[in-house]
């Protein structure tokens, strides 16, 4: 280990203690546990910084809080997956004594059937298990059974509701009135304004809706070659493109700030005690 | 049997499940169906652990590059799975939820692993910084129209944007700032984002019809049996 | 014109922020036109600078409701007392600071109107995000609520979309227990309900996959339930298809949630001294956007020039 190293890490280490320490004294007598919650607090901050170092460059504290991170994500996905499904959904449909270990209610079977419990649900036991298959080098691929289901249970659960929500729906809404509230040109001219909710402002944003999509559409259809009045249209269904790509971009700034902002928060009123939430 | 059964297996599935939206005798079957797709998902969980954990002893094993930090996976991942499993720390006991308030399981998650994939997500702020000075760029008039669209959202989404505009009188007020985004957002953002939607859309219904009918085959993996 | 604007900290603080950043800006300006490369991780330090003075003097901004917002506080401010509302948390660490602000205001704006509520989750994170929300809000705000009667926690399934394939027509399949393993049948708050159906409101909180879009797609169109949607901004551009037909309203960012609570004060004064995070972002967050468009329009005058002096 380099010298430089050794400081870096003695630093950390002593600047940890003091924050400890501070923390612990800090809540001595408005917390209980005060000795424990001071060390959380100081964990949850120096693993902030840890990630924040790598700003500057990678370096091994960044590493360090990159592989918890992996580690604690994967047990906790699987600890939550464990108790609010295999416990709370298979179990109870399985097996009363491990019901009665689990301390969860038995379901009793719905189907009259030749064995006393829900057999079907031995059915995701057998797939869940042959997925486990994947593990081995040899016997791998029978967790493409376990797969097919899968694709097969997202086919199909995707196919009717992408064609009713996204598809249908969306053509319906797109037929939008483009004139609204209309009265003949004389009165659209004379009661000519720029209020949000005015007629002109209005009608404009439909006509924009309307033909956007349409020509949004046409510029992602290929079949034909975008010149003449197919060009034109694709051109508009570009722009219209661009502004949804703007919009999600000012949008994608706003997410990424709130963010920092959040954890800068936590530094200075949880960590520091800069500032009261 | 490599082929033909995960073949099959689809088939049925998914046929059962669209039939099972139209004909409520088999709504039943559609949800059990469901129910397994729901609990395979946990052993899918079960598998990312498992390979994970594989993975990092291979590396501890073999002292390959690194492997220290593995170890650090390795404990993270042993910590959190007692934690959890054996619900230390838990008031309640077996019975009571995994995520009880003052739980091991809970704390670990508030404070470790809370800080650590907030703050990953947080880098990004100062990312898109670094490559709003560096990249965003007025070359030609698309990104310009892109840009004027992204000021005005950023400007609008903002107080400041009402402050600045604030003095257009009522009759004009499609052209104060916060009106003017929430414009773009239901107008030419809406269109935008159905033209895109309506695409995918329908990719997943032609594509859901491929795997179904076993014209789309890449997930079975590239060996013939 | 600056009536919006209520300094809530030392003016001085809030200047010594607005000259830092001003003076900062004006640098940067000189050292790019004069063709001086600007050092990445000088731009990081600037952004954690300009974020981090607002958050330590903050100025705080009156809200207005945008009509996407609106229309979700009005849904459940016309709910009559009692109605029951199902609560999802699909979001994870990485979303919360945007996304938790918006759950806790709309848990005091249905508990405050005596609405029902059942939380659950999509998301495994979100089942321990809930956890802190309900210490934070529930049982410290709302201790005389019942659980099981005026609220019920039934937290998270694993299956994404598949658990709404099951919960849009019978609930109790899906959830047979709540999180503590008391079956649904023995709480109260469930009676007469078999599905999602038999919710007045539906609210999602999150901004990934599944969320918003899933509720639409698997529960609000199939059962034909009314979804409001509390997004993180990333989302939020992409659910403008569903709105107003399948989605109500939709809160997008953290400027969604400042707004949201904003409102909830102003008619509900006893939450004047509760936390609300999302109007005390909203400084930092303004005058980080302020920096982010004079980055871009420095960046811009520097590619300008530099095109002008390149040959043709």
């Amino acid at each position: 280990m380099r010298r430089s190293t050794i400081i870096v890490l003695f630093a950390v280490v002593v600047l940890f203690a003091v924050s400890w320490f501070a923390k612990a004294s800090a809540y001595n007598g408005v917390q209980e546990d005060y000795i424990l919650r001071g060390f959380l607090v100081t964990i949850s901050a120096f693993l902030t910084l840890a990630v924040l170092s790598f700003l500057y460059a990678d370096n091994p504290f960044y590493k360090f809080a990159e592989h918890l991170f992996v580690g604690i994500s994967a047990a906790f996905w699987m600890c939550m997956g464990f108790w609010s499904t295999i416990v709370g959904n298979l179990i109870p449909r399985i097996s009363s004594s491990l019901s009665a270990s689990f301390k969860v209610p038995y379901i009793p079977s719905e189907y009259v059937g030749p064995f006393p419990i829900n057999w079907v649900f031995f059915i995701p036991v057998i797939f869940g298990l042959l997925l486990l298959m994947r593990l081995s080098s040899k016997l791998g691929w029978i967790s493409r059974w376990s797969l097919a289901f899968i694709v097969g249970t997202t086919a199909g659960l995707n196919f009717v509701r992408y064609m009713r929500s996204d598809f249908i729906e969306q053509i319906s809404s797109t037929f939008v009135p483009l004139l609204v509230e209309w009265r003949g040109i004389g009165s659209f001219i004379s009661d000519f304004n720029l209020n949000i909710a005015g007629q002109f402002v209005v009608m404009l944003a439909n006509w924009v809706i309307f033909l956007g999509v349409v020509c949004g559409l046409i510029y992602f259809f290929f079949s034909k070659e975008h010149t003449g009045l197919t060009g034109r249209a694709s051109r508009f269904g570009i722009w219209v493109l661009m502004v949804t790509f703007g919009a999600s971009f000012g949008y994608t700034v706003m997410g990424r700030v709130s963010l920092l902002v959040g954890r800068l928060t936590f530094l200075f009123s949880d960590w520091l005690g800069l500032i009261k939430q | 049997m490599k082929r033909t059964v995960p073949l099959f297996i689809t088939f049925f599935v998914g046929t059962l499940l669209i039939v099972s939206v139209f004909l409520p005798p088999v709504q039943s079957m559609g949800e059990n169906f469901t129910l397994f797709f729901d609990i395979i998902a946990v052993f899918a969980f079960f598998l990312g652990g498992g390979n994970l954990v594989r993975i990092h002893l291979d590396k501890v094993s073999r002292r390959k590059k690194d492997w220290g930090y593995s170890l650090v996976t390795l404990f993270g991942f042993f910590l959190v799975l007692a934690s959890g499993l054996f619900k230390i720390g838990n008031a309640g006991g077996i019975a009571a939820s995994v995520t009880a308030s003052g739980s091991w399981f809970q704390t670990i998650f508030e404070r470790v692993m809370n800080p650590l994939s907030s703050t990953m997500y947080a880098l990004l702020a100062f990312y898109v910084a670094s490559a709003s000075y560096r990249a965003f760029r007025a070359k030609n008039r698309e990104a310009t129209i892109l840009l004027i669209a992204a000021f005005v959202i950023l400007l609008g989404r903002t107080p400041f944007g009402t402050m600045i505009t604030a003095w257009i009188p009522d009759s004009l007020s499609a052209l104060q700032v916060p009106n003017m985004a929430i414009w773009i957002m239901s107008s030419p953002n809406l269109a935008g984002q159905r033209a895109i939607m309506i695409g995918i859309g329908l990719g997943v219904v032609s594509m859901s019809l491929r795997v179904l009918l076993g014209i789309e085959r890449t997930y079975l993996g590239e060996d013939k049996g | 014109m600056f009536g919006i604007m209520a300094i809530s900290f030392s003016d001085i603080g809030v200047a010594l922020t607005l000259a830092a950043i001003g003076g900062g800006l004006v640098w940067l300006t000189i050292r790019s036109v004069k063709g001086r490369e600007v050092p990445r991780r000088l731009i990081f330090a600037f952004v954690f600078v300009a974020v981090s003075l607002p958050v330590l003097f903050p100025i705080t901004f009156k809200e207005r409701m945008t009509p996407t917002v609106k229309a979700v506080f009005d849904k459940i401010e016309s709910l009559p007392p009692g109605s029951r509302v199902l609560m999802s948390f699909d979001f994870d660490p990485a979303m919360a600071p945007e996304v938790q602000p918006m759950a806790d205001a709309y848990m005091r704006h249905c508990l405050s109107k005596g609405h029902r509520v059942v939380f659950m989750s999509l998301w495994a994170t979100g089942q321990a995000l809930m956890t802190t929300s309900l210490d934070r809000v529930v049982r410290r705000e709302f201790s005389q609520k019942v659980n099981g009667v005026d609220y019920a926690v039934i937290g998270y399934k694993a299956g994404n979309e598949g658990v709404l394939n099951v919960i849009v027509t019978d609930i109790r399949k899906m959830f047979p227990t709540d999180v503590n393993t008391v079956p649904l049948d023995s709480l109260p708050i469930f009676d007469g309900v078999r599905s999602c159906k038999d919710f007045d409101l539906v609210l999602t909180t999150g901004g990934g996959y599944p969320g918003a879009k899933e509720w639409v797609l698997f529960v609000g169109d199939p059962g034909n339930v009314p979804i409001a949607s509390g997004v993180a901004a990333v989302t939020a551009p992409l659910l403008y298809p569903y709105y107003p037909r399948q989605i109500l309203g939709i809160l997008g960012g953290i400027k969604g949630a400042a707004e949201y609570e904003h409102e909830l004060v102003n008619r509900y004064p006893q939450f004047a001294d509760t936390p609300a995070p999302g109007l005390r972002m909203m400084g930092p967050q303004t005058l980080a956007h302020l920096v982010i468009m004079a980055f871009i329009i420095i960046g811009n005058i520097t590619y300008f020039r530099s095109r002008k002096k390149e040959p043709v």
